[in-house]
């Protein structure tokens, strides 16, 4: 079976390594470099990392997307459980309203910051202002958005984190005269833990990374007060001649922190999954 | 308590059509203002059409002639089918060989393929683009071989979790028999994973259907896919944006996922699960 590598792997790896391991080592060595495209790097070590550290609009992207992080991972996941607990409640109609809350999961970034775009701007026009008037309107939008695309996904997840916890643990529980509030606290969520470490994840990551819905909804207006990480990066790589270096610190530094927060998910759930 | 049970039902009925009007609301929203004439949405979104502000399909056929929608919607697509297919073929074929042939080499190739979900796309956006650009891949078919390497990482991983969890017997039955590696792998295994392989096709399909920032750095404004037209049409415009054409533009992109979802509903959710608790 050997001999069949070029057959089943190399194709594969041939693509992996172009679109991936090459840019990614070629990423790393331009970061400690000065340059405006590839062929003219000039070696300047952590010259970029000091630019990078110094400048204020990445400093301010830092402290937006964690903020935002925060707020989207708290509001979408406490919806997305209530949500769930409803639903799985024996309601009526159960599935439509499971295939309703989980559609906008489907649609991508750009369409759904649009979306947005045209309602959120539709409502401030009764107050004379749009969207890009204040970094605050902007926050709030892409939390609303962020909650309107990810409770349906999260939901999903813990209807099935809920329809796996054993029946007759509810019900000893209320023979023993436990009350719902005790039964949620003492026996619902402990049983639930594996689901909420999965979503709570989940929503960090995505919420983290989000680029297209920022690109969409707000372009970083006004005055780049709403760029998160990934498109102050954009903006550095595409938008600053002579920047290209920053750029390229700017996405370690985003690299390593997306690592962490991986690192932080594995040690979290003991994932037997990845294995050496 | 009978009573109290069924009406606390019956609120949390009405508390979920409520919610669910909230949920549909905005696809509504964009839906209606494509029927309204360009100048009449902007700044009133909410009203509905009347005889002076209804635009009937113009807007559908402005947007189409001029943003060039309908050639980037057979891009999208074309580019859409033809990753998801060679992602799946030869992606499966890879996590069986690096499942099977057990060596350093195997497991290194595939610490890599694990390691590269971990990376934001930003962090190789720019030498990505330079590399692939100088192979003279940016084009609407070089970029299927772009998606094969971007979309092997989490395809591999989900694709070799489940072959860890296929018992020897069957390929090794298969082997005595005569079979070549090649003949096991499209009579025994690949029947086998097929119902991870279609998770792992509906997952790229999502990504790669609605993904912005690859395309438009590989294939540019030239050969524009959907989500690119749609931003471009938005932002190239400067303030001087037809609206009604932008508002069928965000229709067109919606709906084809809409039916998708419609007819797969069941393989999507169960795939996006599968997608969640791995990755």
């Amino acid at each position: 079976m050997k001999k069949y590598f070029p057959l089943f792997v190399l194709p594969t790896l041939i693509a992996f390594t172009a679109a991936f391991v090459i840019p990614f080592i070629m990423g790393i060595y331009l970061s400690f470099n000065r340059f405006t495209t590839v062929e003219n790097a000039k070696w300047t070590g952590f010259d970029n990392y000091v630019r990078a550290f110094g400048s204020s609009d990445f400093m301010n992207a830092l402290g937006f997307t964690v903020l935002f992080t925060i707020v989207s991972v708290v509001t979408v996941n406490i919806f997305a459980f209530l949500i769930a607990m409803a639903l799985t409640k024996a309601l009526r109609g159960t599935n439509i309203f499971r295939t309703i809350f989980f559609m906008p999961n489907l649609i991508g970034g750009i369409v759904l910051g649009y979306i947005w775009n045209l309602i959120i701007n539709g409502v401030l026009a009764y107050f004379g202002v749009d969207i890009s008037y204040s970094a605050k309107y902007g926050f709030w939008g892409l939390v609303i958005l962020t909650n309107w695309q990810l409770i349906g996904y999260m939901m999903v997840i813990y209807i099935a984190g809920l329809q796996n916890i054993p029946k007759d643990l509810n019900e000893a529980a209320e023979i023993d005269g436990a009350t719902s509030g005790q039964i949620l606290r003492h026996v619902t969520v402990p049983m639930l833990m594996p689901s909420i470490t999965i979503c709570t994840f989940l929503t960090l990551t995505n919420s983290f990374k989000l680029f297209d819905q920022n690109l969409a909804l707000t372009a970083g207006a006004p005055a780049r007060k709403t760029s998160m990480l990934a498109l102050d990066i954009y903006n550095t790589f595409y938008g600053r001649a002579g920047w290209q270096g920053v750029g390229q610190a700017k996405a370690v530094i985003f690299f390593v922190i997306v690592a962490l927060i991986a690192f932080a998910q594995l040690r979290f759930t003991g994932s037997k999954e990845v294995e050496s | 308590m009978e009573v109290k049970k069924k009406a606390n039902g019956t609120f949390m009925f009405i508390l979920m059509i409520i919610l669910s009007a909230i949920f549909l609301f905005p696809i509504f929203i964009v839906f209606m203002n494509s029927f309204k004439t360009k100048f009449s949405i902007m700044g009133s979104p909410f009203k509905f059409p009347t005889s002076e502000t209804f635009a009937g399909f113009e807007n559908y056929i402005s947007g189409i002639k001029s943003a060039g929608i309908g050639g980037a919607f057979i891009r999208s697509l074309f580019i859409t089918v033809f990753s998801v297919l060679i992602i799946a073929l030869l992606c499966s074929m890879t996590a069986w060989y690096l499942v099977r042939v057990k060596n350093r080499f195997t497991k290194a190739i595939y610490s890599a393929f694990v390691f590269s979900m971990i990376v934001p796309f930003q962090m190789v956006m720019y030498t990505m683009t330079y590399v692939i650009t100088k192979i003279r891949f940016n084009d609407p078919v070089g970029i299927i071989f772009v998606y094969l390497g971007f979309g092997a990482g989490l395809s591999v991983f989900m694709l070799s979790g489940f072959i860890k969890s296929v018992p020897l017997d069957l390929e090794e039955a298969a082997e005595i028999d005569g079979c070549s590696p090649v003949q096991i792998f499209f009579k025994v295994v690949l029947p086998i994973m097929k119902p991870t392989v279609i998770t792992v096709t509906i997952l790229n399909a999502m990504w790669i259907w609605n993904d912005y920032l690859l395309p438009y750095l590989i294939l540019g404004t030239q050969n524009k896919t959907l989500p690119v037209a749609i931003q471009i049409a938005m932002q190239g415009a400067y303030g001087s944006v037809n609206w009604g054409g932008f508002m069928a533009m965000l229709v067109l992109a919606i709906i084809p996922i809409i039916i998708f979802y419609l007819f797969s509903q069941k393989y999507i959710i169960e795939g996006v699960i599968a997608g969640a608790v791995k990755g």
